[in-house]
């Protein structure tokens, strides 16, 4: 009956105050008496009862509180509030939640990765023209002379950001969502549940 | 009589009644999108939403909308048992910043387009204002001369 209610410096002090003033929003929400050392209580104020009400219909009580044990406090507000995150985004969108949001960005990513191409080329292509028509090399070994357009142009990159320490942006792998309907390109891959590694 | 109604036509109970230890009825609602072969894909939707919560968000969508509504959640569910803190926020966050250091790195490239054409137009003006120059030398030259 009830909730597990875990004792932390942090959750105690909040608890109480809050008890003493009104329960939480989820015990409120739930017909509950708000115990000290809720844990809700401190992530769910009495003011905001939409929050809970929003995670608790699509994630449940019982699972949240099951994920909140497992954390250590320190993690537990974060958690929350992506769940509150999430959870918003499921009531709004209940097909795709926030996996659109993130279908998006990706697109977005992939979008500005191309012009960004497209402008370094143009770079490359204004570099080379450059080239012949910079002052000849001073006589010297054919060494020498073959390097100085070379060591131009590898200049004109670290200029504007393309050696080896700046330049083309790798973005770190997100697995793609599945096909979503409006994809341009599919990622080929419709099993999310496989998912990538870095999340 | 058993393989009516379940699309993917097997007799074995879906992977959420085989989780949930129960009967596979022919109106399963998880049966067409949790098939045995993939029990891992309802142990983490279960696990992250609830049995009772995935139940009810499908009988709230009409059936065209359901395999994408799973497939979201399961791409949820996977992320928020990998990232218990953050879920798919964490990519939501991560793709933010992505997009910011792109926008960044985009004007400035930009930037040195248009310098680098101006450049390039610059000197191609200067090239002809020079061959003006010494014609006009010329016919100085001449205009001296014939004084």
């Amino acid at each position: 009956m009830g909730f597990v209610c875990t004792r932390s410096p942090c959750t105690e002090n909040m608890a109480s105050s809050s008890s003493y003033n009104s329960p939480c929003a989820a015990c409120k929400f739930l017909r509950r008496k708000c115990m000290p050392g809720c844990i809700f209580a401190p992530y769910f104020p009495p003011e905001e009862p939409q929050k809970f009400a929003n995670v608790h219909k699509i994630f449940g009580a019982s699972n949240v509180t099951k994920l909140l044990n497992e954390l250590p406090p320190h993690q537990r507000e974060d958690a929350v509030n992506s769940l509150a995150y999430e959870a918003e985004a499921r009531v709004r969108d209940p097909v795709y939640g926030c996996v659109g949001a993130i279908s998006f960005l990706q697109r977005q990513v992939q979008r500005l990765q191309k012009e960004l191409d497209a402008a370094n080329s143009d770079l490359i292509h204004y570099a080379c023209s450059e080239i012949p028509t910079a002052l000849p090399a001073p006589p010297g070994p054919s060494s020498i002379q073959s390097m100085a357009p070379r060591q131009r142009l590898i200049d004109h990159y670290d200029r504007i950001g393309m050696g080896n320490e700046g330049g083309y942006y790798e973005a770190p792998a997100i697995p793609t969502p599945y096909n979503l309907p409006w994809n341009d390109n599919p990622s080929g891959d419709n099993s999310a549940a496989g998912g990538g590694s870095n999340m | 009589m058993k393989e009516s109604g379940r699309k993917h036509g097997a007799l074995s109970p879906c992977a959420a009644c085989k989780l949930l230890r129960r009967r596979c009825a022919e109106d399963c609602v998880f049966a067409p999108y949790f098939p045995p072969d993939e029990p891992h894909k309802f142990a983490s939707v279960h696990k992250v939403f609830g049995a009772s919560n995935v139940n009810k968000m499908l009988q709230e969508l009409p059936e065209h909308q359901r395999r994408d509504a799973v497939s979201s959640m399961v791409y949820e569910a996977n992320a928020r048992v990998r990232d218990p803190v953050y879920g798919c926020v964490g990519a939501i966050s991560s793709l933010q910043q992505q997009i910011h250091s792109l926008q960044t790195q985009l004007a400035a490239a930009q930037a040195e387009v248009v310098h680098m054409r101006m450049r390039q137009f610059s000197s191609s003006s200067n090239t002809g204002g020079a061959m003006d120059m010494a014609v006009d030398q010329a016919n100085m030259g001449e205009s001296l001369w014939s004084c």
